[in-house]
């Protein structure tokens, strides 16, 4: 029995090439002792040691962070509770009309979410800077929040809240010591996600950003511009590594729990 | 001097712990509670027993606060609670679901109403290891709950609903989720800790076994209204209904028209009789408190059926629960001659074939209606050879069900309707004398059956 036919073989090299080959590419490169890109000269990490060396990637970095940082926790905050008013508001006036618009940011193109918020700063006489990069990304991270975290209310159990109110607890009470606790590691992946996204949005930042605020991705952006140097290549080696231990991370705490749970669960019954 | 037995239903002067005043509960066009009346007394455990979707879910979680009455008041201790939010009434639910809080141990749990109320953390501590002892699970404080079985789990959510002392605690169902042996064991844990805590329980289920063994009412609802609420045997032997009866356990449900029977002077006798019954008969033991005893309803069927063969009520009390028990009893034997058949009640024409049935105990009043005969099929005798009794039915044995400590013979007459017949095996090997495709006879008291108005 051969689990893997020629043809599921080759489909699945081609698609993982596909997916991965530029990445591997860019990553060996970044260790490429050439100021040439395209040449190999052999190993160093030279233009890692470099970067560090670059106060305007440095400041650049230090900007996505700070952005990365507040505009998940707000869209995390946001998005919970738009979350837990969709699943737990029962049917009010326009609830339709709310999930829609509140999942609506993800299939909109980015330009058009990035130009409509352009233009309401600009209407609303808000200088650009950090701030409005927050608050563009905030908008956008938050229908993501919203919609792992609703996923996780669906599935919860509502007595839980109504045994919390029965035992004394005020709604808010039983949100806190109950709903939240449990939801936590739903509100953490959101969280993880809306930083990750936020970290590596290009379009929507450059439409909103102003003198002082440029992310990361800008900045590589504008010096691709100008012409690859490996310098990049090596900010985007690091960027890509963070992106990926943020998303393991995110669907580890998912996975592990459940795990971790249902070992539980059999420990018990065996013991009884 | 009825006052050691429980039943403040009985007395006039008992005020309700509950009270529901015509309380209606509508969703949208869907009517779940009707015009709902019902008074639920101090230490009751009172059941609320249907199929689903009668309105038994809806009254509970209305006592609870999840649901606020449309229309009508809901009194607790004289108090209107129908606006109050669940978590300021003196009231703890226990959910189906258990709903323990997973991500705090046991012993949390139990604390988490405590520690709601602001009590002082020696006190807490206290409770809780009370609480603890009382449902055995001292080893398990330290566990979470998806690390203890189900029957600890359905423990947990008890002690941490009577952690709080309420005046009241609802119990959704509370067994559903155990195995049989398991929810047998613990139906009797049940009332053990309602007894010893005093508390006042309301049980909502659709086990009717379970109702029976562990409330001292039993309410049977049905579309939103209670169809009628007794004692448990009087539910069983004196069913208000054909929904009752055809609702609580097995009963073949015969129909045919009513016409009164002759009363000869026998009958004044049978009314004169109890009368100087009651005055010489013994008080009842002091420790059947919880010997359940019939409310006005309960009363008025209990005269109309029961006390021309049982006697008078105060001569029942003390055996009210064994009264059917020995009927039951003797049914395994012939029945009685129709010698001893008693004067009055009805008979019962039915498929205008062959003898009417003979109901002595019935309301003479029903002549000439369209009633049903409800017929316990423990109360029938099955024998080869025709018994010299009040009712005698002649058919063949269609199938039969051996549950081990009884057997369900299923006998189709030859008017073609199909009748159980229950006998308890006493003896180790079964009677092997009735079998397959036998002709037999089926015979039953004058006062066997319970005879209901036909519902339109």
């Amino acid at each position: 029995m051969r689990r893997f036919s020629w043809f599921n073989v080759t489909s699945l090299t081609l698609g993982f090439a596909f997916l991965y080959l530029p990445m591997i590419i860019l990553v060996v490169y970044s260790f490429n002792s050439s100021r040439l890109v395209t040449v190999w000269a052999g190993f160093s990490t030279k233009w890692y040691g470099e970067l560090l060396q670059n106060e305007d990637f440095l400041q650049a970095a230090w900007v996505t962070i700070k952005v990365a940082f507040f505009a998940s926790s707000i869209a995390t905050v946001l998005g919970t509770m738009a979350a837990y008013v969709l699943v737990r508001g029962g049917r009010f006036h326009g609830r339709t009309l709310f999930s829609g618009m509140i999942y609506a940011p993800l299939v909109m193109p980015e330009v058009i979410t990035g130009l409509s918020l352009l233009l309401l700063f600009i209407g609303i006489g808000l200088d650009r800077g950090i701030l409005t990069v927050i608050l563009a990304h905030t908008t956008f991270a938050m229908c993501y929040v919203s919609v792992v975290v609703s996923s996780r209310l669906i599935s919860f159990d509502r007595s839980l809240e109504e045994a919390a109110l029965d035992l004394g607890c005020s709604p808010f009470e039983a949100f806190r010591l109950v709903t939240l606790p449990i939801i936590a590691p739903a509100v953490i992946s959101g969280w993880l996600l809306a930083f990750t996204l936020s970290l590596d949005d290009l379009v929507i930042a450059s439409f909103t950003t102003g003198p002082g605020a440029t992310t990361l991705p800008i900045k590589v952006f504008s010096a691709v511009r100008l012409g690859v140097s490996p310098e990049i290549n090596a900010l985007s080696t690091i960027m890509i590594g963070i992106v990926t231990i943020g998303v393991i991370t995110t669907s580890l705490i998912s996975k592990r729990s459940a795990i971790k749970q249902a070992r539980e669960e059999r420990a018990a019954d065996r013991s009884t | 001097m009825a006052q050691t037995v429980f039943a403040p239903w009985n007395d006039p002067k008992e005020k309700p712990l509950i009270e529901f005043v015509n309380v209606t509960k509508r969703f949208g066009d869907f009517t779940a509670i009707d015009n709902l009346s019902q008074k639920i007394y101090a230490k009751e455990f009172f059941a609320l027993l249907g199929p689903s979707g009668c309105g038994k879910t809806t009254m509970m979680r209305m006592l609870g606060g999840f649901e606020t009455p449309t229309s009508g008041k809901i009194l607790l201790a004289g108090q209107d609670i129908g606006a109050v939010p669940p978590n300021k009434r003196a009231v703890n639910m226990m959910f189906q679901s258990y709903a323990l809080f997973p991500h705090i141990s046991v012993w949390e749990n139990i604390a988490f109403g405590l520690k709601r109320e602001g009590m002082a953390k020696v006190k807490i501590a206290a409770r809780v290891d009370e609480m603890l002892r009382l449902t055995r699970l001292e080893k398990f404080s330290g566990r979470k709950p998806h690390q203890i079985s189900g029957g600890q789990r359905q423990r947990v959510a008890l002690a941490r609903s009577l952690a709080k002392a309420p005046k009241l605690l609802l119990l959704d169902e509370p067994l559903g989720a155990l195995d049989k042996k398991l929810r047998q064991e613990t139906q009797f844990e049940l009332m053990d800790i309602q007894e010893s805590t005093g508390t006042t329980f309301v049980i909502v289920t659709h086990d009717q076994e379970e109702a029976m063994t562990v409330a001292s009412r039993v309410a049977v609802m049905d579309h939103g209204k209670i169809v009628q609420v007794a004692t448990p045997d009087v539910i069983y032997e004196a069913p208000n209904s054909v929904y009752v009866a055809d609702f609580i356990g097995d009963v073949n449900l015969i129909e045919g028209t009513a016409k009164a029977r002759k009363t000869s002077n026998t009958t004044k006798q049978l009314a004169a009789q109890p009368i100087a019954e009651p005055e010489v008969s013994p008080k009842p033991e002091p420790s059947s408190d919880r010997k359940p005893q019939p409310n006005e309803r309960g009363e008025w069927l209990h005269d109309k059926l029961l006390e021309p063969v049982l006697g008078k009520r105060a001569a029942v009390q003390k055996t009210v629960a064994t009264a059917p028990i020995s009927e039951t009893a003797t049914s395994v034997a012939p029945a009685p001659k129709p010698s001893d058949l008693p004067d009055g009640g009805l008979e019962i024409a039915w498929l205008d074939n062959g003898k009417p049935l003979i109901a002595s105990n019935a309301d003479p009043s029903l002549d000439g209606a369209k009633v049903v005969l409800a017929l316990r099929p423990e109360k029938l005798s099955i024998s080869t050879e025709e018994p010299d009794a009040a009712n005698v039915l002649r058919g063949k044995v269609i199938d039969i069900a051996y549950l081990g400590n009884i057997s369900t013979y299923y006998v189709q007459l030859e008017t073609g309707t199909m009748v159980k017949a229950q006998i308890a095996n006493t003896r180790r090997v079964s009677r092997r004398d009735i079998t397959w495709e036998d002709q037999v006879w089926l015979s039953f008291r004058a006062t066997a059956g319970v005879v209901l108005e036909q519902e339109a």
